[in-house]
């Protein structure tokens, strides 16, 4: 065997996995990474409009705080936002890799859409809106509940992979909004579904605090804590953590998987056709293949990054959503299009999620000439 | 007879999108990461291609040939580009991959559309954006074969890209399944620890793959505004539909770039039936839209089903390696 | 003297708070077998990884042949000759033997597969080898792949081999033949190291041994020195008592009864073929066998985490005069509703019987969580319990809310025992219940169980060093092929009986049962 002869070298940098890291340090490295994302996406303004990029983070700060409407419509979005991120972190929580939510979310506004419809004004049903609202809420939920838990029955019997599965569902689901779309046109031609309602207002959620979206931020609120308290200190909760944590040692406890990922997925979905009973009563009033808006993505990113702490969740939603809101703000100030706002929001959420590396683990660099002679 | 024809012609047009699309991603899976990103490599490299194209062209006097090679370049550069930024991410920093792949699917989204609309803007105003030149030069087509009844149609009037694909297609087969570096890199992608044991360079595989992986994707997405949209830009999401098809087809070929050939143009075969159906009303058109991400579905159930080793997916797939855990 | 292999100066490696060498400073010959002898947990495996490239030392130098080398992946130690073994195998399941074998090596022009292969068998003649080259992996046996990954190794051209525990998951006769492919290898002047605590093993095949103590080099003697005493004392740093106490078992009556079990496995090969052997109270029944020959699967069925086949029977004998109740084809929890406890420990700690990301408090409810009736959990009683066991058994924790993965190994599977005790079983199974440990927790172990067995409980150890066996069984059951191939007086005995009919099969159907 032949020896290279090699230049004796230390690898530049070493890293190795931090045991604990002191909270404050962890605050600060996140901290650092949203300014320097920050500091990154005003470049890139700068770059495309040559704008004071101090004046566009003003303009980006009015885009959520200027007016009381702005900041309710910011609560709303975070609300349905945050809501669908609650949906997930059980299921997250569980290591079922639901990206599903899209669907689930979706196949709850179609639900709830059709009550609205069927039991409204177009066909002269006219239920009280009291009773459609219920109503509306019951099938969301259960058409939720229903989209969720059949990748999870495919799971638990076949242990078929649920991150490829659930992404399945959420096209078969956008097609299936297309066909209840063409379904429910109105009027005739319009390729829409238009405002559900418009002249009654049945199902509509009414205000709240003197708010419209009142009701959106009430539910959305109510759900972050009783989802905490669900994972935290509940018989569910603990079994949750045992099967993510191992399947073997759930089996071991006595501990039934399948009853746990189905009761779990019913309730993830479940809580995702809730956000489309939001969606649909409460805020569109509409229903399209797009009315989820990609939102059901977005939500994986927030629940993963609050790992699965669903007040954690609304700060990081409430982030997205400000961001999202400014960078509309500067684009109709500046004249630029919309997706600049995706653009500084994906710039923003690179950090973040890069910045993790640097709370789990350490690096050292050694450079040779700082090295000390031994 | 014709109607046929035509939807053949239609479904391998559709088809060469997303089977670039896939062979991106199967490369990059097979280095064991799930890159959820795909349609928004696809976005980045549909607009790197247009803007080159746009930008020579309007410069004046298009040569056909150069502009063809710049938009290539440039679709190429872009979205390896995103690939080494997702790889940056999920190998260097072992951020989540689905997360990551998502953020950078709302990111190549946003950089498409930002940059689409802005050119139309300078091209004065909604489907004015063209770049006829580039866009013919990859669409001509062989001008004896083109002539031959039924078979030209058949199998010879389409753009160099399309078969481009399958030639990457089969070589693709071939360096997977048949070098000592296809099985180093299946062995990444199967159980890092032991091809790091063996001295194979993990993270250098996984980098290549994935940007390597993504210059493939981008080409899907050169080829769709080129070729399928012939040379124009539209802010409607139809990318995004067709990337997340291109990673539904990974599943379908069971991970091998032979199988993503018939794959694709069945895909596009069953996506474009209703066109050839008459007597469809809207909404049945939409359902049969839903075809291919139900015959996918119903692979990725029989394959599970069956539980054979060799028809799964690669066994780290999503899961980062760090040499020294214990 | 000729230049050492390998000289190794002052090397230190710490993960985190926990140092795993420290400056450690030895030598390694060619045309020389060295034992790496030491406690688990001393430091051994470290020591040769950073030496096959997997750890990268924090301080310290290695010379390879008297020049100054570094070692920053696995693929700069083959450069330098260094081929590792790893006791958990590093193979591909996917790929064949012979894909395995030619795994990241450069192609060299005009490079064909016959060559490669005629190298192989020249490799495999020289040695006395076998192997099949187009089998898959996940098809093989252990030793199969231990061969396989040997054959790696000297594919490569290595002449420094490192072996990590290689007859943990041999017979024997495995052994002997691996001793004597290390012998032959040794003629043809390879350094040779193999990491072991099987203090014979040291003694059979080694010309020197080196000793690690937490972390530390304590010394170098040749083996012709040696005695299992001196070893030990060296090893574990104090005299310690190698004998374990064996009390007569108290007024035994049969407990549990089983009778024709058979399992089949996943990929459909029988795993248990009719086994029938009885437990009873206040004695230890040790079940000894070759890893991976159904002992897993043995304690799972009783737990009822085994599908097994239709005829098997298990059957639970209460104390006094309650009637018995057949436990195939119940759940874990079914068989707690019904009153009875039986602990299990299985082998596979914080895969299995813990919850590795949890504290304390929440692995000691891992069984009984549900027991009261609220929706919510209940974590007062646990918490006294694990504050209980914690003080005990004098368990190393900074807290009973810190995740149990962070604790020592052997303080990983004290919590896991204390819980098990804790639940006043009638049968207590064990699997491996000392692997990994140091002596001494080891002997906490061993002085637990007979507190269990004084105690009236049936309890079940399945165990792979039969010294341990012989010396803490009432009696034992040696499992072959699946089978119950004997079951022998734990006190007359002897290890050579033992381990032949771990080996060999007598097939003496359906009457082995009973005492």
């Amino acid at each position: 065997m032949e020896h290279k002869s090699k230049a004796v070298r230390e690898p530049l940098i070493r890293l190795s996995r931090r045991d604990v890291i002191p909270l404050y340090q962890a605050i600060l490295i996140r901290a650092a990474a949203i300014l320097l994302a920050l500091l990154l996406g005003a470049i890139f303004i700068y770059s495309i409009s040559g704008l004071n990029p101090l004046s566009v983070y003003q303009s980006m700060f009015e885009g959520t705080f200027k007016t009381t409407r702005r900041m309710w419509d910011a609560l709303k979005d975070t609300a349905i936002l945050l809501m669908i991120g609650i949906a997930l972190a059980p299921a997250f929580k569980m290591r079922f890799w639901n990206i599903g939510a899209e669907g689930q979310v979706l196949f709850g506004c179609l639900a709830s859409a059709a009550v609205m419809i069927y039991g409204g004004e177009r066909f002269g049903v006219n239920l009280p809106s009291g009773v459609v609202i219920l109503l509306c809420l019951i099938a969301s939920v259960v058409a939720g509940a229903l989209w969720g838990v059949i990748p999870a029955l495919f799971k638990a019997k076949w242990k078929t992979n649920e991150t490829l599965f659930t992404l399945m569902m959420n096209y078969i689901a956008i097609q299936l909004a297309a066909y209840a779309v063409s379904v429910w046109e109105y009027p005739y031609g319009s390729n829409s579904v238009g405002v559900i309602n418009s002249g009654s207002h049945i199902g509509w959620l009414p205000t709240l605090f003197g708010q419209n979206y009142g009701f959106d931020v009430l539910i959305a609120v109510l759900c972050m804590v009783l989802m905490y308290v669900y994972l935290r200190y509940t018989k569910h909760g603990y079994e949750i953590s045992v099967v993510g944590e191992s399947e073997n040692t759930a089996r071991y406890a006595g501990i039934s998987i399948r009853k746990v990922f189905l009761r779990t997925m019913l309730i993830s979905g479940a809580v995702c056709g809730l956000a489309g009973f939001m969606i649909v009563n409460g805020t569109s009033h509409t229903v399209s293949s797009a009315v989820v808006d990609n939102r059901g993505f977005t939500a994986i990113i927030v629940a993963w990054l609050a790992k699965f702490n669903t007040f954690i969740m609304a700060a990081i939603a409430f982030l997205l959503v400000f961001l999202d809101k400014g960078a509309s703000q500067i684009a109709t100030d500046c004249q630029l299009n919309t997706h600049a706002s995706e653009i500084v929001s994906g710039i923003i959420l690179f950090f973040i999620i890069g910045c993790e590396f640097f709370v789990q683990y350490k690096v050292s660099v050694s450079l040779p000439f700082l090295k000390k002679k031994n | 007879m014709d109607r046929i024809l035509m939807l053949i012609q239609a479904a391998v047009t559709f088809g060469t999108v997303i089977l670039y699309g896939s062979l991106g991603e199967i490369l990059t899976e097979k280095s064991g990461h799930l890159n959820l990103g795909v349609p928004g490599i696809m976005y980045i490299g549909g607009i790197s291609g247009l803007a080159g194209a746009y930008f020579y062209e309007s410069a004046g006097e298009p040569i056909a040939f150069v502009s063809m090679l710049i938009s290539l370049l440039a679709a190429l550069a872009g979205s390896a580009l995103a690939g080494l930024l997702y790889s940056f991410l999920t190998v260097t920093l072992r951020a989540n991959q689905n997360v990551t792949g998502l953020t950078l699917t709302i990111f190549g989204a946003g950089v498409a559309n930002f940059y689409g609309a802005s050119l139309m803007k300078l091209a004065g105003g909604v489907g004015q954006i063209s770049v006829s030149v580039t866009s013919s030069a990859y669409r001509a087509t062989i001008p004896f074969l083109r002539n031959i009844p039924v078979l030209s149609t058949l199998l010879f009037r389409y753009g160099w890209l399309v078969y481009v694909a399958v030639v990457i297609a089969f070589v693709m087969h071939h360096f997977i399944y048949k070098t000592r570096t296809g099985l180093n890199l299946r062995a990444v992608g199967e159980n890092p620890a032991t091809a790091d044991a063996v001295g194979i360079r993990v993270t250098r595989y996984k980098y290549l793959a994935t940007c390597i992986g993504s210059a493939v994707c981008g080409l899907g997405g050169l080829f769709y505004v080129m070729d399928y949209t012939k040379g124009t830009w539209a802010n409607d999401g139809t990318i995004e539909r067709l990337g997340w098809l291109a990673v539904a087809l990974v599943i379908f070929s069971i991970w091998r770039p032979r199988n993503a050939i018939w794959g694709a143009y069945l895909f596009g075969f069953l996506y474009w039936m209703y066109m050839y159906i008459s007597g469809l009303s809207r909404g049945s058109q939409e359902l049969f839209k839903m075809l291919p991400y139900v015959v996918t579905l119903m692979v990725l159930i029989f394959v599970s089903l069956r539980k054979k080793r060799e028809t799964q997916a690669p066994s780290s797939l999503g899961l980062s390696y760090f040499r020294e855990d214990r | 003297m000729t230049t050492p292999a390998v000289q190794l100066e002052n090397i230190s490696k710490r993960f985190g708070s926990v140092i795993a060498n420290a400056h450690v400073t030895m030598d390694i010959r060619h045309g020389e077998i060295l034992s790496l002898l030491g406690e688990n947990g001393s430091g051994k495996t470290t020591l040769m990884n950073m030496l096959s490239g997997v750890y990268h030392p924090d301080e310290g130098t290695i010379l390879i042949n008297g020049e100054k080398a570094s070692i920053n992946a696995p693929k700069d130690a083959y450069q330098y000759g260094i081929g590792m073994v790893h006791q958990h195998f590093k193979l591909v399941d996917l790929f064949t033997a012979y894909e395995n074998i030619v795994l990241g090596l450069p192609v060299k022009k005009g490079e064909r597969k016959e060559q490669n292969e005629e190298k192989i068998r020249q490799i495999c003649e020289n040695y006395g080898f076998e192997i099949d080259l187009e089998k898959k992996v996940y098809d093989m046996t252990v030793s199969e792949k231990q061969t396989l990954e040997i054959m790696k190794v000297l594919y490569r051209g290595a002449d420094i081999l490192i072996l990590d525990e290689p007859t943990a998951v041999l017979t024997p006769q495995e052994t002997d033949r691996l001793f004597e492919v290390l012998r032959n290898m040794r003629a043809d002047g390879k350094a040779i190291v193999i990491i072991t605590h099987k203090l014979h093993e040291v003694l059979e095949i080694s010309d020197r041994v080196a000793i690690l103590r937490k972390g530390e080099f304590v010394g170098c003697i040749p083996t012709a020195e040696a005695t299992p005493q001196i070893l030990t004392e060296r090893m574990v740093g104090k005299k310690v008592e190698l004998q374990i106490e064996r009390p007569l078992p108290q007024s035994p009556e049969l407990r549990l009864r089983v009778r024709h079990l058979n399992v089949i496995s996943e990929y459909g090969l029988p795993v248990l073929h009719d086994v029938s052997f009885d437990v009873y109270s206040g004695e230890i029944l040790g079940i000894a066998g070759i890893s991976g020959c159904g002992q897993k699967e043995l304690l799972e069925s009783i737990a009822g985490l085994q599908k097994t086949e239709t005829g098997s029977e298990v059957t639970f004998f209460p104390a006094g005069n309650g009637t018995d109740t057949p436990l195939i084809g119940l759940s874990p929890r079914q068989i707690k509703k019904l009153g009875i406890s039986l602990s299990f420990v299985p082998e596979d700690r914080l895969g299995m019987g813990l919850v590795g990301s949890m504290g304390m408090v929440d692995n000691m409810m891992l069984k009984n969580y549900d027991e009261c009736s609220s929706f919510f959990t209940n974590r007062r009683t646990p918490r006294e319990l694990a504050e209980k066991v914690m003080i005990d058994l004098d368990i190393v924790t900074p807290g009973v809310f810190t995740p149990v993965r962070r604790l020592s190994g052997g303080n990983v599977q004290k919590v896991l025992v204390g819980r098990e005790i804790a639940s006043a079983p009638s049968v207590l199974m064990t699997a491996y219940a000392v692997r990994g440990l140091d002596i001494n927790t080891s002997y906490t172990i061993y002085h637990l169980l007979n507190e269990q067995k004084m105690k009236g409980v049936a309890v079940i150890y399945v165990g792979e060093d039969l010294d341990v066996l012989l010396a803490l069984s009432d009696r034992i059951l040696v499992l072959c092929e699946g089978q119950v191939n004997a079951v022998l007086d734990g006190r007359t005995a002897t290890k050579e009986q033992v381990g032949l009919y771990m080996t060999h099969l007598e097939r003496k159907d359906g009457n082995s049962h009973g005492a």
